[in-house]
């Protein structure tokens, strides 16, 4: 890393540094955790208090600030913060109920919880020097996998073996049935992986692009070409920076209204 | 002894890599993420589920039902006032009339005084002028006779100033003649 700042005439590109997980309270030696080694005593260990576990608290923060302490008041002409929580949850559940299903209603406390949690992570992940837990794969894959399995077993566990006939398109030509359904299982079994790689990948990628225009900022310190590349790249930051706002809404809908559809799937595997 | 140690060497290298290029492929960190992200998602599914939603539910349920009662009693009090507007015109139609009949009432009452006094005046007019007319008689009568007695008295006095012997009788019966002729 450090030859590299060099390489580069004093600016410091480290645009995945955002990304790294530490213990808070200890110092983190990466030499003391190379597993390919067997050198594990360094390692984070998983109940450690780590940046993540700050951000997602965070963000829990924000859920109840928003969601159970603004709602205290239940009046009838709502204050600001009332005002947003009903207004989140007017929008959710108008989606669960569009896409699922009347009878989807019944999940949408666990639909509401994920569309929560990404958006206000990946929301708080937007101020300076944060950490965003939804920009990681583990995160991503656990709600993109925990939600495929939670909606296959619901799926079986509703309508037992018709639950396959999600894949047996009944309206095809016979001969292409068994075509259809082998390539209706693979995009099914493609389904999670997608779905947590979108977010993650949306997330990592907008990050690190603001922090690559963020390390071209100070070159007017350095170069006289700076006073053309320092006005334009805080421009760049500027754009991005609303583009992220953008995306940080739209990937947590499009995450909720996918796994509105996966859950609808579930409930009515009828084509 | 060299390969092994140049094989921990790559080992060691592609796990430097590993570190400088993507946090997110550092699985060392996966179990740490894991379990934090599965105790915020049930700490918020709980929040959530047991405090916030059923009462902004409650609440938007609550306000639902505040405002369908508050149109439905803004309904009712509309058709009050239209009710209230009726009743007024309709009192106010109601009194006009009356009004007019009291004034017709009236009108007929003062007609028959006036009539009834205009009755009584003319009788009264008519007696008085009847009185007059015999007064003016009497005193028309009154003043004849006192002509009478004054031709006579001139005539006397006349024929007694021409030397003559008036006899009352015949300068009487001469001056009554002259005065019929």
């Amino acid at each position: 890393m450090a030859g590299e700042e060099h390489s580069e005439g004093g600016l410091a590109f480290h645009p995945l540094q955002q990304f790294e997980v530490h213990p808070l309270f200890r110092h983190y030696d990466p030499a003391t955790c190379v597993p390919a080694n067997g050198i594990t005593e360094g390692c984070i260990k998983w109940y450690e208090i780590t940046n993540v576990t700050l951000w997602m608290a965070l963000a829990l923060l924000v859920i109840v600030a928003v969601f159970a302490i603004g709602s205290r008041g239940r009046a009838i002409i709502p204050t600001r913060i009332q005002s947003i929580g009903e207004m989140a949850y007017g929008f959710v559940y108008k989606m669960v109920e569009d896409v699922a299903g009347h009878d989807g209603a019944k999940y949408f406390p666990l639909i509401m919880s994920l569309f929560l949690f990404i958006l206000s992570a990946n929301m708080l992940g937007l101020l300076p020097g944060s950490f965003t837990p939804t920009s990681h794969i583990a995160v991503t894959a656990v709600l993109g996998f925990g939600f495929f399995i939670f909606v296959t077993l619901l799926g079986f566990f509703k309508h037992g073996v018709h639950f396959l006939g999600l894949f047996w398109m009944k309206d095809a030509p016979l001969i292409l049935r068994p075509i259809i359904a082998v390539i209706e299982v693979i995009s099914y079994f493609v389904r999670p992986v997608s779905h947590s790689i979108r977010l993650a990948g949306n997330v990592m990628a907008g990050h690190a692009v603001m922090k690559v225009f963020a390390a071209f900022a100070p070159l007017i310190l350095i170069s006289t070409i700076g006073v053309v590349v320092t006005p334009v790249s805080i421009l760049a930051i500027t754009a991005i920076y609303a583009l992220e706002v953008l995306v940080a809404f739209i990937q947590a809908y499009v995450f909720t209204i996918l796994a509105c559809v996966y859950l609808k799937d579930a409930l009515h595997p009828g084509h | 002894m060299a390969t092994e140690t140049t094989a921990q060497d790559v080992a060691q290298g592609a796990h430097e890599v590993a570190k400088a290029g993507m946090p997110q492929l550092d699985f060392s960190t996966f179990p740490n993420q894991i379990f934090w992200l599965l105790v915020t998602l049930v700490l918020i599914y709980l929040v959530l589920s047991r405090i916030a939603l059923p009462r902004i539910g409650a609440t938007l349920a609550e306000r639902k039902g505040t405002i369908t009662n508050d149109l439905a009693a803004a309904e009712e009090l509309k058709q009050k006032a239209v009710s209230a507007e009726k009743a007024y015109n309709d009192a106010l139609v109601r009194a006009r009339a009356e009004a007019a009949k009291i004034v017709a009432e009236a009108k007929a009452e003062i007609q028959k005084d006036v009539a009834a006094a205009t009755a009584k005046a003319e009788v009264e007019i008519a007696a008085k002028t009847a009185e007059s007319e015999k007064h003016i008689a009497e005193i028309r009568a009154g003043a004849m006779d006192a002509v009478t007695e004054v031709a006579r008295d001139t005539a006397k006095e006349l024929v007694a100033a021409l030397g003559g012997k008036a006899d009352a009788k015949s300068v009487t019966e001469a001056v009554t003649a002259a005065l019929k002729g």
